[in-house]
């Protein structure tokens, strides 16, 4: 593959940014990432990356824990059992509260294992482009292209009006 | 930090700015209120020493009332804890804007109130190096705890709402760690170079990028999906420690509703308290204002009207039974020997709160600051009244009592809430107590802007 060249601008507003990586991404440029301290749902659709897998982990996590809530609790009761007063042994009503917890917490923790996960975090080395306005009030538009259409996206994106566009070759 | 001179460049840096200046830098008047809390913490500590050594004879709880403020406490702060999860769940998933503002600092309360919270079942135990003894492990003789037992139901709602509080609040966090940790790059000295460490371990690298935004805002979505249902089930289950058992004026299928209505009120109540102080001392009064305190009216005066109805209820249904031991133990609780603490509750927590119906009151901050501090004598005086007198006045007239709690039960009570309030002190010093990328995202959507009071709203 031919050396690819990056252009990043940057801008101070969400709505700005919103607007340029849409006309980036309707020219059809695939390689584009956003940086910024804030996140909305309309640049989350203008990216239009793919939903997250975070949601499988959730999903799996909560069947995990409402499967071994109610595992734990029935296989006690009839591990050791005790009848009292002639009922069943494993009571579905009671323990229900405790599936539903063991749910809930397992849901929980492994929706957050799942971002970390997919977001390569923790860790110390931050993404090469990071810079500290990004987590401050700027937003970072980075485009990564064959050299032919640097020109093209150059334009494109100061035509949005940013702070600053920087070309790396 | 000391606050950087000159106007912020754009509304988003400045956001930052306030809220990061607020941190750290402590003065004489924080570090006296640390010592007082240190001090009431120290002596709280030594009274459980003396209890420890010298047995739970130390405490007022005889028989028949077993269960007195230690437990009191416990659902008190139980209750506390609430308000914080509804503010930063329920109100993230209706999208009401107001909430970007108090619900760090709600969400840090509900963990301090959680961590509290935590203690008195430990202190309640007569032998307490045995605690472990609640977790869901087989004994020698490989029995395995009852789980149809509410006690142990509390044991898995309190530690899940933990585990979810802390994790949901540390989620939040991450952005805003990751923007004190660029703002401090290069600080100078020692400590600059510490705190520039710490801040980096503790944003676990978080950089802004698009694809870490998408993940983390999924996963802070179903956080908050899942901790909706949460805290409605853990207040439930504190009710159903005592609705569980036969005892008259706990015996009751209102209970549920009655708790979690009781602790959302108790908690936005503990907010209102404890935000009127912080925004002063901090000095983010543009950032908490009479909008915010409008909202948190509302919500008060709601639970208020719902607990009151509950209290007009359970009267109702004690007297509709027709069971002379359910009557005579209600009848009790309004007239008998503990007739101060139930006039305390009603006065607080349902006339009180009816002044939040005049929009002029809730716009009242200093207003607004009396009344949460009635409410939170007031759910206390509930807690109180719920578990004493019932348990005071049971089924057979021989075996009534009463209770008056000891000098060690009061030590601890005093205690806890020192403790709660260090928790929140020491936070709200060490991380920013108001949401950065929240508020960012407020002005963004043009819902709210520092400074704004909604006159009209």
């Amino acid at each position: 593959m031919a050396a690819r060249e990056t252009v990043t601008a940057i801008y101070d507003d969400i709505h700005t940014v919103v607007g340029a990586v849409r006309s980036i991404r309707e020219e059809g440029y695939e390689d584009v990432s956003v940086f910024g301290p804030i996140m909305e749902t309309e640049l989350e659709d203008a990216i239009g990356a793919p939903p997250s897998p975070v949601r499988r982990y959730a999903l799996i996590g909560g069947l995990t824990g409402c499967i071994s809530g109610f595992a734990l609790t029935t296989w006690s009761s009839y591990y050791y059992p005790l009848v009292v007063g002639g009922k069943a042994l494993a009571s579905i009503p009671a323990y229900v509260v405790i599936a539903f917890e063991m749910t809930i917490l397992f849901a929980g923790i492994s929706a957050l294992i799942g971002m970390l996960i997919h977001n390569r975090m923790p860790t110390l080395t931050l993404h090469a482009a990071h810079q500290a306005g990004y987590t401050d009030d700027l937003f970072g538009v980075r485009v990564v292209c064959e050299p032919s259409r640097t020109a093209a996206i150059e334009e494109m994106l100061r035509s949005h009006g940013p702070d600053e566009v920087r070309v790396e070759r | 930090m000391a606050s950087v001179a000159g106007p912020a460049r754009t509304p988003f840096a400045k956001v930052s700015r306030d809220i990061i200046g607020a941190l750290w830098d402590s003065d004489l008047r924080y570090r006296m209120m640390m010592l007082i809390l240190l001090t009431v913490i120290g002596w709280a500590g030594v009274a459980w020493i003396y209890q420890i050594k010298y047995g739970m004879g130390t405490a007022g709880i005889t028989h028949p009332v077993m269960w007195g403020v230690y437990i009191t406490n416990f659902v008190f702060w139980v209750g506390i804890a609430h308000s914080g999860t509804l503010i930063s769940a329920i109100l993230y998933l209706l999208r009401s804007g107001w909430r970007t503002t108090i619900n760090r600092a709600a969400e840090a309360m509900t963990i301090f109130a959680v961590m509290t919270a935590g203690l008195f079942p430990l202190i309640h135990l007569g032998r307490v190096w045995y605690f472990y003894f609640l977790a869901p492990y087989p004994n020698q003789r490989l029995l395995w705890p009852n789980f149809r037992s509410p006690l142990i139901w509390d044991f898995f709602a309190i530690s899940t709402y933990f585990t979810i509080s802390l994790l949901f609040w540390y989620s939040g966090l991450i952005p805003d760690l990751a923007t004190i940790r660029d703002k401090l790059k290069g600080a100078p000295g020692l400590w600059g170079r510490f705190k520039e460490k710490l801040y980096s371990y503790l944003s676990l690298g978080w950089g802004g990028t698009d694809t870490q935004w998408r993940n983390y805002r999924r996963a802070y979505l179903y956080m908050a999906a899942i901790a909706t249902p949460l805290v409605l089930s853990v207040h439930s289950v504190v009710s159903w420690d005592f609705a569980m058992a036969i005892t008259p004026g706990w015996h009751s299928t209102i209970f549920a509703p009655y708790f979690v209505a009781g602790a959302i009120f108790s908690g936005i109540a503990m907010v209102i308290t404890l935000s009127v102080p912080f925004r002063w001392a901090l000095g983010l009064e543009d950032y908490i204002t009479e909008y915010h305190y409008d909202n948190m009216g509302k919500l008060l005066l709601l639970t208020s009207l719902i607990v009151g109805y509950a209290y007009i209820a359970e009267y109702f249904m004690a007297w509709y039974s027709g069971d002379p031991a359910e009557w005579e133990s209600f009848r009790w609780r309004a007239v008998g020997d503990y007739m101060g603490p139930f006039v305390i509750m009603t006065t607080c927590n349902v006339v009180i709160p009816l002044l939040c119906f005049a929009r002029r009151i809730r716009r009242n901050i200093a207003a607004m600051f009396v009344i949460s501090i009635f409410v939170n004598i007031g759910m206390w005086y509930e807690r109180f009244v719920i578990i004493v007198t019932s348990l005071a006045h049971e089924y057979s007239p021989g075996a009534w009592g009463l209770y008056k709690p000891s000098w060690v039960e009061l030590s601890i009570t005093a205690g806890s809430f020192a403790w709660f309030l260090f928790w929140f002190m020491l936070f709200a010093k060490t991380l920013p107590a108001i949401s950065i990328t929240e508020v960012k995202e407020s002005i963004a959507e043009g819902v709210w802007s520092p400074g704004d009071k909604k006159e009209e709203a």
